[in-house]
């Protein structure tokens, strides 16, 4: 691991273990804004790993990135940190400094009526954007829309857009957001970056915080295994329980290394090596991760028996936000499917070639 | 922190450079292979096939140049390994003896062991096979109980191993035997020897020296594994591999070596590869979610893969992420025969029928060895436990 990402790794687990506590879960989920929280994980810069150093940020790589937005799935983080982290990188993608506080993004691939107008030396963007996580809570939104072969990317303040309400399965807000002429404060175009990119890296966050979710359930199951004594020992020791636990682990491993790999090609296509293929690496992420979120729940599930079924256990703060997160930003079908046609027109005397392509 | 750490590894040029190499080979020596016979993966043989790579210096490429190999590195040697399993070559002839037998002999063998029986390795001369399981000890490998009674010069073998694939074809055995009993402590007292079984030109020596080996027909119909029997088989001190007694943590260090390469994940790549061919002449929408979820699975299986050849290439122990790729590897190996059945609805076939439905024929059958051989799921997700502290 480099430097940097010990580094970042280090801090972000150590906040947010400290800061993030039942009780916080709990009042987010009945809509309290947790400031402390946010601030520390901003004073500490967690928010922008990925802004360059120029507009205001640490300059990292995706690999280093990956680790917040794990640490931010780990603990359930119950602010837009990876939303964050992946506007203020979109923002910079066009050279554009981004702003401190809370930021999310909405994107003009799913939302075909999202549009950019330019008026006169000003831009205006109007239409709607459905489901947007922490629409309704963050200070700037930064939408995308492909216009005229580019992607164009625009910063937007809060107020400027009217907000409909409602959540995830695990109370986070995924809002609906309608602009009408909304003014666009900062505007520019990213380059290198495919017209679906709101869908795409949107995938990739959620993939890599359904690996934070699923390491911390797995923590969660062992601890309580360990713990839990039925017929005289620990449950723990019985091979049943033993064997779904391993199972459990293959996942955590499994979607830990999705992530890692898509992380570390897109990385390579930043640094300008064309041919890198991101779409085939964060579909083939998002699809194993969504997989592995249901079945790594249900076995997390299982070995808690009905304590896990409580409010009152930390359990479900997790496996709410990986029931919600395998189907954000596309299923695991959506990309399977995806990925498989993308498979189908490479073919098979093609497909280990550009599989090792990346070496 | 995570749990598991499958960090990326960057190959380095010299692996580039040789898998071009390698898939020019391939084309030369490879292209007429059937579908079919491309599914047998690394069980298939081919001892002029192994000749070949021989001479390319491609078995044993990581050993030490005065034993015949090439002293390159083991990174060179996974991209030689996951581009022979892509292409489906025969390459089952040398397998065991470059993946552990070899390492073990440089490991722990005597200076003349290595001189005579690493070298014809090298050049696919020598084939090796793999005497650990018995009758009545299969997972519980420590509970061996074919004996080796010392006596003056060497010692005599008394018992019977089993599955022993290739031992019919191969020129050494590499077995574990029982030396002595210590009652407090079953790992103590197995030790590891190394017998002739054929001369380098291929003579039998196996009855003349009380080996007897009988076919054991699997459930295909193929001869692949065998029953094989010692009666007072006399094996002279200088076979003993390592030192004696001592032959448990011996195959320990063995077992990482057969439980962690690219052929635990590998196994039924070809009717996948079948499955996409048929995909492009008939494309459907829940052919591409099916194929799609599989690549899904393909991806990160290589991505851990190549992960713990790093760990290997840096000296670490990647005993537990190895048996999670194995575990998670047979997994994938069995699901793509079920889900090429549900995707296609054609039937598997046996000796007549398309690629597709002879391969998944094949593979249907012979992928539920998978997670038995070189240890079974069940053991693996216990290692995998243990690793978790569970037990
Ligand atoms: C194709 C093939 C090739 C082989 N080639 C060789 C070879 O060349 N040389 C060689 O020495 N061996 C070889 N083997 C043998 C292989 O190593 C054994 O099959 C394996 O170790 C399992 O032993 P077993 O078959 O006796 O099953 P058993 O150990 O009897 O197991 C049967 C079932 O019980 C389960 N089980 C056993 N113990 C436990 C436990 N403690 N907890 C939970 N479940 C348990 C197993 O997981 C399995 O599901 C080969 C096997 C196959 C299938």
């Amino acid at each position: 691991m480099s430097e940097i990402r010990t580094m970042l790794a280090e801090t972000v687990n150590r906040l947010l273990a400290d800061i993030v506590t039942a009780e916080m879960l709990t009042k987010a989920e009945q809509g309290d804004w947790p400031e402390a929280l946010w601030r520390a994980v901003e004073d500490n810069g967690l928010t922008m790993p990925l802004v360059s150093e120029k507009n205001g940020g640490v300059g990292c790589d995706w690999l280093d990135a990956m680790v917040v937005l794990h640490g931010a799935g780990r603990y359930s983080a119950p602010i837009p940190l990876a939303e964050t982290i992946l506007a203020s990188w979109l923002l910079d993608r066009a050279d554009l400094q981004p702003p401190m506080g809370p930021m999310s993004f909405a994107s003009g691939a799913e939302n075909a009526e999202l549009q950019f107008k330019a008026v006169g030396t000003n831009w205006q963007i109007s239409g709607t954007a459905e489901r947007v996580p922490w629409g309704s809570t963050v200070e700037h939104l930064v939408v995308l829309a492909p216009m005229a072969g580019e992607l164009r990317v625009g910063l937007v303040k809060k107020g400027c857009f009217e907000v409909t309400s409602s959540q995830n399965m695990a109370k986070e807000p995924r809002d609906t957001l309608v602009f009408n002429n909304a003014p666009v404060e900062l505007v520019g175009v990213a380059t290198g970056l495919p017209d679906d990119s709101g869908r795409l890296f949107g995938a990739l966050l959620r993939a890599i915080q359904i690996g934070g979710a699923l390491e911390r359930s797995l923590h969660e199951s062992v601890l309580y295994v360990n713990d839990r004594t039925q017929f005289g020992k620990p449950i723990g020791k019985f091979q049943a329980v033993q064997q779904n636990l391993a199972q459990l682990a293959d996942e955590v491993a499994a979607v830990g290394a999705a992530g890692t790999a898509a992380c570390a090609v897109i990385d390579m296509a930043l640094k300008g090596q064309a041919e890198v293929d991101m779409v085939f690496r964060i579909a083939a992420a998002k699809a194993r991760a969504s997989e592995a979120a249901g079945k790594a729940a249900s076995i997390a599930h299982q070995a808690h028996g009905a304590f896990g079924f409580t409010y009152e256990h930390i359990l479900h703060f997790s496996t709410r936000r990986l029931w919600s997160w395998r189907a954000e930003y596309g299923t695991g079908d959506f990309w399977a499917e995806k990925l498989g046609q993308q498979v189908v027109d490479i073919g098979a005397d093609n497909l280990w070639l550009h599989m090792t392509a990346t070496d | 922190m995570q749990t598991f750490n499958f960090d990326p590894v960057e190959l380095p040029p010299a692996a580039a450079t040789l898998r071009q190499e390698v898939r020019e080979f391939l084309i030369e020596h490879n292209a007429q292979r059937s579908p079919l016979a491309r599914a047998q993966s690394w069980s298939g043989s081919d001892p002029d096939f192994s000749r070949k790579m021989g001479e390319r210096g491609w078995i044993g490429m990581v050993w030490p140049k005065k034993y015949g190999g090439q002293e390159r590195t083991s990174f060179e040697r996974y991209v030689l390994l996951e581009e022979m399993l892509v292409a489906g070559a025969p390459v089952g002839a040398h397998w065991v003896a470059d993946r552990q037998s070899g390492p073990l002999l440089i490991n722990f063998g005597t200076e003349a062991q290595r001189q005579k029986y690493l070298p014809p390795v090298t050049r696919g001369e020598m084939f090796y096979c793999i005497g650990m399981s018995e009758p009545d000890s299969g997972s519980d490998l420590a509970s061996v109980r074919t004996k080796a009674t010392k006596v003056d010069g060497g010692y005599l073998i008394n018992g019977r191993k089993i599955w022993t694939s290739g031992a019919h074809t191969a020129h050494t055995m590499i077995a574990l035997f029982r030396t002595r009993t210590n009652e407090n402590n079953r790992h103590d007292g197995l030790s590891q020897f190394i017998l002739d079984l054929r001369e380098p030109d291929g003579t039998d020596l196996k009855e003349k020296n009380g080996i007897f080996v009988r076919p054991i027909t699997s459930m295909l119909g193929e001869h692949h594994f065998n029953e094989v029997t010692f009666e007072d088989a006399f094996v002279p001190d200088t076979q003993l591999v390592g030192s004696e007694h001592n032959g448990w943590s011996q195959v320990m260090a063995e077992l990482a070596f057969e439980r962690s390469g690219p052929e635990r994940y590998l196994s039924s790549i070809q009717l996948l590869l079948e499955m996409i061919k048929s995909l492009s002449d008939n494309p459907t929408a829940q052919g591409h979610t099916a194929i799609g979820r599989l690549v899904a699975h393909l991806i990160t299986l290589r991505q851990m893969s190549v992960s713990v050849a790093g760990k290997l290439n840096a000296g670490e122990d990647p005993a537990l992420e190895g048996s999670i790729v194995k575990d998670l590897g047979a997994v994938f190996e069995q699901e793509i025969p079920t889900i090429a059945q549900q995707t296609f609805g054609v039937e598997p076939t046996l000796g007549d029928g398309s690629d597709l439905e002879q391969v998944m024929g094949f593979l249907v059958q012979n992928s539920v060895s998978y997670s038995l051989r070189g240890g079974t799921r069940e053991i693996l997700r216990g290692i995998i436990a243990r690793g978790l502290g569970l037990r």
